[in-house]
């Protein structure tokens, strides 16, 4: 366990875990994990050395969040979500200086970034904007009906997609690093959902101003096929994950329960807790597989835009979010009613609810569509371990 | 055939609603994705090249830069073994 994953542990069970139901129940920011998170440090932890940072990498990230998603899924989602802002950052920022000097307040002053790329007018349709970024003089200004910004009002900073000027089309777009001393939010609808109540996903009008610097440099559809689309796909994916863990681990301890009272006879449950297991397996197996995958295309562009790299993590998302919700289900029948109550040590309620968020969060059907198209010019099938 | 590999690009390109700028406004080289060509549309593109010009993209060429300009689109044919030139 690296220091990391050993922090995430003692956040996840001594502060996540124990506010988790209040933070569920108002619908409220899951302050107290947040600020656990900030004093160890774990929100810059992907900033490179040269930058101030501990460079961690991706894996380091995704364990994290598998972590804290069997405390607390929104703190998880809120963490995963900072991540996937941070990782475009640190990927895309390149030499800019602004970048890098925004990188190093990431660290010392373990800033929270939340995102804004689903829009009015196109909603889910993240790789279409209808704002535009408004150039003057070296300086900028956006406008976007954004529908939804998690936790917007207490992240320091939101990375905002827009089109590249006001005359490109929707599907050329860029991403702006906007901090929160250059935005203001006009909150326009509330976040009163069946689940991930914690990350407080309301609906706001975003106005932006700042130098032009701030924009990174790369277009979006790069910064999305090679880092915002695996990355976040692959920490959602850990965090639903860490869901359907605790939610067998809920269904276990209901099962051992039950087999201690009557040693000798096999609870009823125990067969379907098996099954629950080995589906668990598979959706880790997957996850770790496509962050191996993931960090093996790292270090080449032409892999990270590739076809298959895109289909997989395209798969990666559709499947862990089907399985978390299927495996939730089989704990909820394992431990039965003790499980469907809100008021016992193996009550999966809010899992259920938090991991049905995952399949409408960029809806399967759109991710499905989008590899619909894919595999209509996939070729070759590469080998087992290749 | 009389029109050259680029000649027929650049036919497809006119007759399909993937570009919102009219290709007869951009050079070779314009990057297409600024005139409007989307991640979608570059799929269908590349079947409809695959079509014209009877070849298969192999995997490897199957990436955002292959579709990036007409220049780009004809050196790929190339590299695929297509006679580029005009016959
Ligand atoms: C917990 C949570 C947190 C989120 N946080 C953020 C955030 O911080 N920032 C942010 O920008 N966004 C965020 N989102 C929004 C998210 O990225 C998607 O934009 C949103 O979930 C899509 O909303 P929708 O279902 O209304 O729209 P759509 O994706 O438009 O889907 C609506 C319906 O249309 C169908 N549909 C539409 N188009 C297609 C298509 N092309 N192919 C197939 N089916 C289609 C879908 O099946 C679906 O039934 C969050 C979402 C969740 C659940």
């Amino acid at each position: 366990m690296t220091d990391w994953i050993a922090a995430a542990r003692a956040v996840g069970s001594d502060v996540a875990a124990r506010h988790a139901e209040d933070v569920d129940r108002q619908a409220r920011f899951p302050k107290e994990s947040l600020a656990a998170l900030k004093e160890r440090k774990l929100l810059g932890i992907l900033i490179p050395e040269r930058d101030g940072g501990p460079g961690a990498g991706i894996a380091d990230v995704v364990s994290v969040c598998h972590v804290l998603g069997q405390y607390c899924a929104a703190t998880a989602m809120i963490y995963a979500m900072h991540q996937i802002q941070v990782s475009c950052i640190v990927r895309h920022g390149g030499d800019s200086s602004w970048h890098r000097a925004f990188a190093k307040r990431l660290v010392d002053e373990q800033l929270l970034l939340a995102s804004a790329t689903s829009e009015a007018g196109v909603g889910g349709d993240v790789r279409s904007s209808v704002c535009a970024v408004e150039e003057k003089g070296g300086r900028f200004s956006l406008a976007k009906q954004a529908t939804v910004i998690s936790y917007g009002a207490d992240s320091d900073g939101i990375l905002v997609t827009a089109r590249r000027t006001p005359q490109s089309p929707a599907s050329d777009q860029v991403i702006v690093v906007v901090p929160k001393s250059g935005a203001s939010l006009e909150a326009l609808q509330g976040w009163d959902t069946l689940g991930m109540r914690g990350t407080c996903s309301n609906g706001y009008h975003l106005k932006a101003e700042g130098e032009m610097a701030q924009v990174i440099p790369k277009s979006y559809a790069d910064v999305s096929a090679q880092t915002m689309l695996p990355t976040s796909h692959l920490v959602w994916s850990a965090l639903w994950l860490g869901i359907a863990t605790d939610a067998v681990a809920r269904a276990r301890a209901f099962v051992r329960a039950e087999a201690r009272k009557k040693p000798g006879v096999m609870p009823p449950g125990a067969v379907r807790l098996a099954e629950a297991t080995s589906q668990l397996q598979l959706m880790k197996s997957n996850v770790v597989a496509a962050l191996r995958r993931y960090e093996a295309a790292l270090g080449s562009e032409d892999s990270l835009s590739a076809l298959p790299f895109a289909i997989a993590m395209n798969s990666l998302k559709t499947a862990s979010s089907q399985m978390a919700v299927q495996i939730v289900g089989q704990a909820l029948l394992v431990a039965g009613l003790a499980a469907y109550r809100n008021d016992t040590p193996f009550s999966l309620g809010r899992h259920l609810r938090d991991a049905h968020s995952a399949a409408l969060m960029v809806n399967n059907d759109r991710i499905l569509a989008n590899t619909a198209q894919l595999v209509l010019a996939l070729r070759d099938d590469p080998e087992l371990l290749a | 055939m009389s029109s050259s590999a680029r000649d027929r690009v650049r036919t497809l390109l006119k007759t399909t609603g993937w570009l919102q700028t009219d290709i007869d406004t951009l050079g070779n080289d314009a990057d297409l994705y600024v005139a409007g060509l989307t991640s979608h549309a570059t799929v269908t593109l590349m079947l409809a090249l695959e079509e014209t010009f009877d070849v298969e993209f192999p995997d490897s060429l199957l990436r955002r830069r292959t579709f990036s300009s007409v220049d780009a689109i004809v050196e790929a044919l190339a590299e695929i073994g297509v006679n580029t030139e005009a016959v």
